[in-house]
């Protein structure tokens, strides 16, 4: 993969800037040579036709959701609608600086307002930031919201949060940020939290509980009200993480659950896209007893206008710059208002028939440790499929007949994991093909396993030395001068 | 619903096959008492013609649009290439998911490449991350880094940092229990050096800082000891300004929204995190590294994931998975359209430009620059008699948006705005301000 350092570099780049139409002085003369940059950054100069090639071979060499099935599990990895490309670009809202007067803004700020209301409702919960802008974002945020709760009430001897074994790696993590221990919780043998293994560590030090419903097997925790009494009785708040909305959005809230905070992917349920890592939305629902702590500012209606309110003495500060991410907020914003109650019920039925369908079939090939309904998702295992085949084999060998492979190795429960999320907006024609890829690497396995191996060929490259990159850290391009 | 592909006789297929007779039946194992108190949004379905229409004028009743923006304070009004829009539109980009494929992801992790390459340019630093989620975010992983490095629980920090920089600062730090200590400014508009204190993990300046003048870091790094130097920057300015790590810097980060993203009302924004090698395993965030394929190919993927999440868990260098990888792209190709020759000419552009307007304001006889350290592209004037509320209506009345002085009064600055000047503003702009603030107008 040649770079942009290897093209170009001394084109004529000049004639997107004018000509300065103020009276000029040489930079030093008004700042003093010393501030003055000695060396020119590295950045090539390059005609906008070398720019434009380069990048469109780069996005060549990439597989997005507009490629095909990309069943991620957990990540939920829906199409995303063009619409929404286009409305969050409108002028209006994306040519507006932060600092405007809130009179100049009404339209976004009554956006953020519906938004909020809407998101209230689908969380079945009294009030909602904007403000996290990815979904570990979210969770910290929500960590930092348990935090001034008990600080609040004079119990900062609750230190500890509980965290079931199929967590995400981003919840331990975001506990810890906030300066909590993390004590884990083993699951029980149907894949749900050991309600007898919960309550034994449940204890004037416990915060509470981090939950993600259904869980990372794409099993719907069905002791839910159980464990969240508990946690609720021993004194402690629940945390649910969102990331699997997906699958009982329009049918259920998590309010109804017991949830005390509830995190939105606004990047995996409500259809913004991923951007190749970001950037995302977490909004953060929470109970009538953390309304107070909510991020500030909060955007909020007096009369017939929209205004951002500061006043909130007991929040825990800001988590972002400004007003979390607001463009992303529109995008959700234009499919919630396209799907209405209807659309978002047909995307919870649509999800979870296209899991279940998918792991009914693919069972019969495949192990399934957990074999039970399933909700938006599930977790086969490349255990048994043939000697010496692992689940890099498969998902590289999926790479092979164009499709991208689903998350491999996770949840860390279960051995040679392929966790394998549909989404709603693949057809079932997609997904027999998908199935029918899937039974002809598991024959390929056993018969040609050479084939998995070496997989893939068929890529812009071939299986990277993950080692060597880590051994040998090359972050930056090695310029010639740099290397003498 | 055209997001949904399946027909009623395709879900009727499926149901049949996987021997249930219903829908419903999936969703069996939802406590009924759950499904039965859901209550719906009051939310009819609405066609694309509608919602397009409907959100057309929200965007119309942001008046703001057809403003004159003298606003900045970390966000500002650039002017961006037409063609960065037209590549950060492919949809191969925008609809993938993080890199976690690297053979079919190999045009996300280029550019990944290309990205902590510029960056580590323009900070003149070794080593940048692929992005945190802004500059404000970055900013308080930094402190957390340092104080995983040096332990003294007490990070020293410029008074004179952006309100929202410090805001999120202090939320990450409260949680940490690392005390922040205030280093107040003089009346350069720079901070006192004489002032920070011994025995902190690390100082965090900024500069430009929030009165929009450029710090003296020459020296500074002599005088902290071993503690370290966390420095803020403005990328753009960058073309023309001697960058952090030239001085000695340990970690610079930045808000990188001036490199070719709107300002949408503040976000997406994108956080810039550079570094020395020494430090990578306390690097927050996702990397991408350079090595060979199985044929001995160069390709990219992203590596030290030892430090990250998704392995240590609790125990990682910060919770962050998602981040802004995307706006990143947007910085990268906006870098490579304009070049470090473009660079610098629209960095020129704003500083020639703010020093012409700061100069006529300094003219006018009642008016004064507050500060007089020198300054990039932004500036802090006074207005005699106490009335820059009034001198900011007029302004907007004049068609140009200004921030509130409340801003400038909440950094202990009263009576003062703070004004913006960008390569988009025209002489005949900038004359306009001059002569409404003089009376003319």
């Amino acid at each position: 993969m040649r770079t942009i350092f290897e093209r170009g570099a001394a084109e004529a780049a000049d004639g997107i800037f004018p000509a300065c139409d103020v009276p000029v002085k040489e930079a030093a003369a008004w700042l003093g040579a010393d501030l003055i940059r000695s060396k020119p950054p590295r950045i090539p100069n390059t005609s906008e036709t070398t720019v434009v090639r380069h990048y469109t071979r780069l996005c060549k060499l990439n597989y997005g959701v507009d490629d095909g099935i990309y069943p991620l599990g957990s990540c939920t990895m829906k199409y995303n609608p063009k619409v929404n490309e286009d409305t969050s670009a409108l002028p209006g809202f994306a040519d507006v600086h932060p600092a405007t007067d809130e009179r100049y803004v009404q339209g976004s700020l009554k956006l953020l307002y519906e938004l909020t209301r809407l998101l209230q409702g689908v969380a079945g919960l009294p009030a909602v930031t904007l403000q996290p802008v990815a979904g570990a974002h979210g969770e910290l945020t929500g960590m930092f919201l348990f935090r001034k709760y008990f600080e609040s009430r004079g119990e900062s001897r609750r230190t500890r949060v509980l965290l079931p074994d199929s967590a995400h790696g981003t919840n331990p993590a975001s506990a810890a940020v906030a300066g909590f221990s993390v004590t884990e919780i083993a699951s029980n043998a149907r894949g749900t939290v050991d309600l007898d293994a919960l309550r034994a560590q449940l204890d004037d030090t416990v915060a509470g509980i981090m939950l993600t419903v259904p869980n990372t097997l794409g099993i719907f925790e069905e002791d839910i009200l159980e464990v969240t009494r508990a946690v609720h009785e021993a004194g402690g708040l629940c945390y649910f993480d969102g990331a699997n909305l997906n699958s009982f959005i329009g049918r259920a809230r998590p309010g109804d659950m017991g949830a005390d905070v509830f995190h939105f992917n606004l990047h995996k349920t409500l259809s913004t896209p991923h951007g190749g890592g970001g950037p995302g939305a977490g909004a953060v629902a929470v109970s009538e007893p953390l309304v107070d702590f909510l991020p500030v500012p909060r955007v909020v209606k007096r009369r017939d206008r929209y205004a951002l309110d500061w006043d909130f003495p007991e929040s825990i500060g800001s988590v972002h710059s400004f007003f979390g991410n607001v463009l992303v907020a529109i995008k959700a914003y234009t499919y919630l208002l396209q799907l209405g109650d209807e659309g978002l019920r047909a995307v919870s039925d649509n999800a979870v028939l296209n899991a279940n369908y998918l792991q009914e079939r693919l069972k019969r090939t495949y192990a399934l440790p957990y074999d039970r309904l399933c909700k938006h998702e599930f977790v086969l295992s490349s255990e048994g499929l043939a000697k010496g085949v692992t689940t890099l084999d498969v998902a590289k060998r999926l790479i092979d007949y164009g499709i991208h492979p689903p998350t491999v190795y996770f949840p860390l429960i279960v051995h040679e994991a392929l966790m394998i999320e549909p989404t709603e907006t693949e057809s079932r024609e997609t997904l027999d093909r998908f199935a029918e890829i899937l039974e002809r690497i598991a024959a390929e396995a056993r018969e040609h396993p050479e084939l998995l191996h070496e997989a893939p060929t068929r890529a812009p490259v071939r299986r990277l030395d993950q080692t060597a990159a880590a051994r040998n850290p090359v972050f930056t391009f090695p310029f010639e001068a740099d290397l003498v | 619903m055209r997001y949904i592909p399946n027909a009623d006789a395709d879900r009727h297929a499926m149901l049949r096959q996987i021997g249930r007779s219903s829908i419903d039946e999936l969703f069996a194992d939802i406590p009924p008492s759950v499904t039965d108190a859901h209550r719906p949004l009051d939310l009819p379905p609405k066609s694309e013609l509608e919602v397009f229409g409907e959100l057309s004028r929200l965007a119309e009743a942001n008046t703001a649009s057809g403003r004159v923006p003298l606003l900045g304070g970390g966000v500002y009004d650039h002017y961006i290439p037409r063609a960065v829009h037209h590549i950060a539109s492919r949809s191969e980009f925008y609809t993938a998911y993080t890199p976690y494929q690297p053979e079919i992801s190999q045009g996300t992790l280029t550019v990944m490449f290309e990205f902590q390459t510029m960056i580590a340019e323009l900070t003149g630093m070794e080593i940048a991350n692929a992005s945190m989620y802004d500059g404000a975010t970055a900013l308080a992983e930094a402190v957390l880094m340092a104080e995983r490095i040096r332990k003294r629980g007490r990070v020293a920090v410029a008074a004179n940092l952006f309100s929202h920089d410090r805001r999120v600062v202090e939320t990450y730090a409260w949680a940490a229990g690392v005390e922040l200590v205030d280093v107040p400014f003089t009346p350069t508009g720079r901070c006192d050096l004489a002032r920070i204190p011994e025995d902190i993990s690390a100082f965090v300046v900024q500069s430009p800082n929030a009165f929009g003048v450029i710090e003296a870091l020459d020296g500074l790094k002599a005088c902290l000891g071993d503690a370290l130097l966390i420095a803020a920057t403005y990328p753009l300015a960058l073309g023309i300004l001697e960058p952090p790590g030239a001085f000695g810097a340990d970690i610079v980060v930045g808000e990188g929204q001036c490199l070719g993203l709107p300002m949408g009302y503040g976000g997406p924004l994108l956080g810039l995190f550079a570094t020395r090698k020494e430090h990578l395993r306390q690097l927050p965030g996702r990397v991408a590294g350079r090595t060979m394929d199985a044929d001995g190919r160069i390709g990219y993927t992203m590596t030290a994931q030892t430090r990250e999440q998704h392995i240590r868990r609790e125990k990682a260098t910060s919770n962050i998975c998602t981040n802004a990888a995307h706006c990143a792209l947007t910085a990268t190709v906006y870098l490579a359209s304009i070049g470090a020759g473009g660079l610098r000419q629209v960095a020129l552009l704003n500083l020639e430009k703010a020093h012409y307007l700061a100069t006529r304001i300094a003219k006018l006889k009642d008016y004064s620059l507050v500060f007089d350290g020198p300054f990039f592209n932004e500036f802090v004037v006074r207005p005699s008699g106490g009335n820059a509320d009034a001198v900011r209506e007029r302004l907007e009345a004049g068609g140009f948006l200004v921030e509130s002085p409340r801003a400038m009064a909440d950094l202990g600055v009263p009576n003062a705005l703070r004004l913006a000047v960008t390569e988009r503003r025209t002489q005949a702009e900038l004359d306009r301000v001059v002569d409404i603030l003089g009376g003319k107008r």
